[in-house]
């Protein structure tokens, strides 16, 4: 049983660390640069969130990054790794687009938006289940599978696009219909020209939906069982097979959706290319948000500044700056979070040895 | 076309993908997880165009591939070997790092948002067979060498057994006195060495270093790694199948039999066939991406 301090210590600390590696590294670029640091962080929080259109963008950008983080997250949390977020979050909005498309144009906006979200996310979860039902039939690794089915999937949707269904001289397909998300600017005149959209709202029902899946039902306890212990979960009457190509899908599925973000909120079009990274960063925003909706939700919003203030400091140093710190904090929290861990078992194994000194000092060199 | 043309083409092709799957077949039979090879190879490129372009000299960018190399070669191996971070987390960490530092040091060193000056490659222009001039370059031996050299490397030598030890089973190798952690290393080191020269060739035979100028080859190397089932001949037999594939793909431009798209996938959906098992399977090497 781990006391609940050391549970804070063991999800913020390592958050902590890479926060202030990064800023070390950041210090390092920009003097480089011949920039003074303070003065390039300054530019990078007012224009993110010193005025309603950085403070737009930064949550258009998150909205797709709670997506693709809460993708990562289900897997992670069945013990599964996929790496194809990338390619799930591109079929999804691929598959908005051309539901939005066939769509006549008099069927109701609400209903449209619903059908699209629901095509996004059989889009994510049809790409997801090759790697998934690989792994749980063949046991293939769903790590090689996502990541060469990624490449795949771009080049297909690639053809599809350029060869099949494009607006001439573009790369994106025909204007949807109907199923238009509203934006944000719609209704607050301030957030004019920023592509945030009401999508977000459907991101904070979806990580909520998550949080209870995963933590108040029994499919959801079946994931984590699998993905703690597949023998005991096994032995415990779970069909852990089934478990695992389902909670790929599901994983899929959320990434897909994340499609809708661009697709229906932003261009009402499916353009190539559009996902730019999304994906990999879905990595990163469940890595910090400790594979939790609620940290995914704030990790989501980290990621989305950084990547913002890269286009805010643009003037000053080159925009990569924030890349190199998005992956620097990876790196850091990767690295920090089994360090950290160590250290806690350690601690608690001296705190107990002390407790009861005879017995445990033998317990002790066994699990040294 | 003749066949001659289109075998040299391919041998040219294949060079970067026989160095960085070498790398990866390294690296995989010590048990790490070769996601990052495609920041390795980018890595390698951009310090061969640096070294090449400063030192006024070719070998110097070899110099400068291998020191760029080893550098990003260290952070993967503090981060997986000394801290046991995941290493699939790790791989995809370190390729977006590579892309995002070559970007900004594009601009730094040489001022330019996609591309390095010019810089002195193996030479090859100005010959009357350039095809055949391209093969006075080093790396192209080095990449026609690698994956046997690295055969009888893991098959005929000492460090080879333990090496293939570690990746199969570190607690057996442990017991025997083999010290897993520097093992790995070693096997890192030299899988980035190897990478990071495949960059190298890309840009010394283009003669500068363009912004993201692997464009997947890392993740084809991976590719080949895995259909050719970790064995260094099956391997460079993937390698060179791969760039045949690709060299058709180019020499069929302008007949458009198959879209182009369609043969970019080759190679990757033989590695997920292959992953299945439907011809074969597939089997990794049991300790892969286990970090205790």
């Amino acid at each position: 049983m781990i006391p609940d301090r050391s549970r804070i210590v063991e999800n913020l600390l390592p958050i902590a660390v890479a926060l202030g590696i990064a800023t070390v590294v950041g210090d390092l670029l920009i003097l480089s640069f011949g920039e003074a640091p303070a003065t390039v962080y300054r530019l990078l929080v007012e224009g993110t969130w010193g005025n309603a259109y950085g403070i737009g963008q930064v949550l258009y950008k998150a909205t797709t990054l709670t997506f693709t983080g809460l993708a990562f997250a289900v897997a992670g949390r069945a013990g599964l790794f996929n790496v194809g977020a990338e390619s799930q979050l591109a079929m999804g909005g691929f598959a908005a687009g051309i539901v939005g498309l066939l769509l006549p144009a008099g069927v109701p906006a609400l209903i449209a938006m619903l059908l699209c979200l629901m095509a996004a996310a059989a889009g994510g979860a049809a790409v997801a289940a090759v790697p998934g039902v690989l792994r749980a039939r063949f046991g293939a690794s769903e790590v090689i599978v996502t990541i060469m089915l990624n490449f795949v999937v771009l080049a297909l949707l690639n053809w599809l696009v350029s060869a099949k269904i494009h607006v001439a001289e573009t790369l994106h397909t025909p204007p949807i219909n109907t199923g238009t998300v509203p934006r944000l600017a719609d209704m607050f005149d301030a957030f004019h020209g920023s592509a945030a959209n009401w999508t977000l709202l459907v991101a904070m029902a979806v990580a909520l939906m998550s949080w209870w899946f995963l933590f108040r039902t029994r499919g959801g306890y079946e994931l984590r069982a699998v993905g703690l212990q597949p023998d005991a979960a096994e032995y415990g009457g779970v069909n852990v097979k089934r478990v695992l190509w389902t909670s790929m899908c599901l994983s899929g599925a959320l990434a897909g959706m994340g499609g809708v973000n661009f697709v229906l909120g932003y261009k009402g079009y499916y353009e190539e290319g559009f996902a730019g990274g999304a994906g990999f960063l879905g990595i990163a925003v469940a890595l910090m948000g400790r594979n939790h909706p609620l940290g995914i939700l704030l990790a989501a919003l980290l990621f989305a500044t950084l990547s913002q203030g890269g286009l805010a400091v643009n003037a000053l140093v080159p925009k990569q700056l924030t890349d190199i710190l998005t992956a620097v904090v990876i790196l850091s929290v990767a690295t920090a979070v089994p360090e950290v861990q160590r250290q806690i078992r350690a601690a608690a194994a001296s705190a107990l040895a002390t407790l009861n000194r005879p017995t445990a000092a033998l317990s002790v060199e066994r699990d040294a | 076309m003749n066949a001659f043309a289109f075998l040299l083409q391919t041998i040219r092709i294949s060079i970067p993908y026989l160095l960085a799957a070498a790398g990866g077949v390294m690296s995989e039979r010590v048990g790490v997880i070769a996601l990052g090879l495609e920041g390795l190879m980018l890595s390698g490129a951009f310090g061969a165009a640096m070294g090449s372009y400063y030192g006024g000299s070719p070998w110097m960018g070899l110099l400068g591939a291998l020191v760029a190399g080893l550098l990003m070669t260290s952070v993967l191996a503090v981060a997986t070997l000394r801290f046991r971070a995941n290493q699939v987390v790790v791989g995809v960490a370190l390729n977006l790092l590579v892309v995002a530092v070559t970007r900004f040091f594009l601009r730094l060193v040489f001022d330019s948002a996609s591309n390095s000056p010019r810089v002195p490659g193996f030479g090859g222009e100005g010959a009357a067979n350039a095809m055949l001039a391209s093969f006075a370059n080093p790396v192209v031996w080095i990449g026609l060498f690698a994956l046997p050299m690295l055969g009888w490397l893991l098959y005929q030598t000492p460090f080879g057994l333990r090496a293939r030890a570690v990746g199969e089973k570190p607690e057996a190798a442990t017991t025997l006195g083999i010290a897993v952690g520097p093992l790995r290393l070693k096997g890192l080191l030299l899988s980035g060495a190897l990478a990071s020269l495949g960059g190298a060739y890309l840009a010394l035979d283009q003669h500068q270093f363009t912004d993201g100028m692997t464009a997947g080859r890392g993740f084809i190397a991976l590719a080949a790694v895995i259909f050719g089932r970790w064995e260094p001949m099956r391997v460079a037999v993937a390698c060179v199948l791969f760039a045949g594939a690709e060299t058709l793909q180019i020499q069929l431009q302008g007949a458009q039999l198959v879209p182009s798209q369609f043969v970019e996938m080759i190679p990757y959906v033989l590695t997920i066939v292959a992953l299945a098992g439907v011809v074969g399977r597939s089997v990794a090497p049991s300790a892969l991406g286990k970090s205790e």
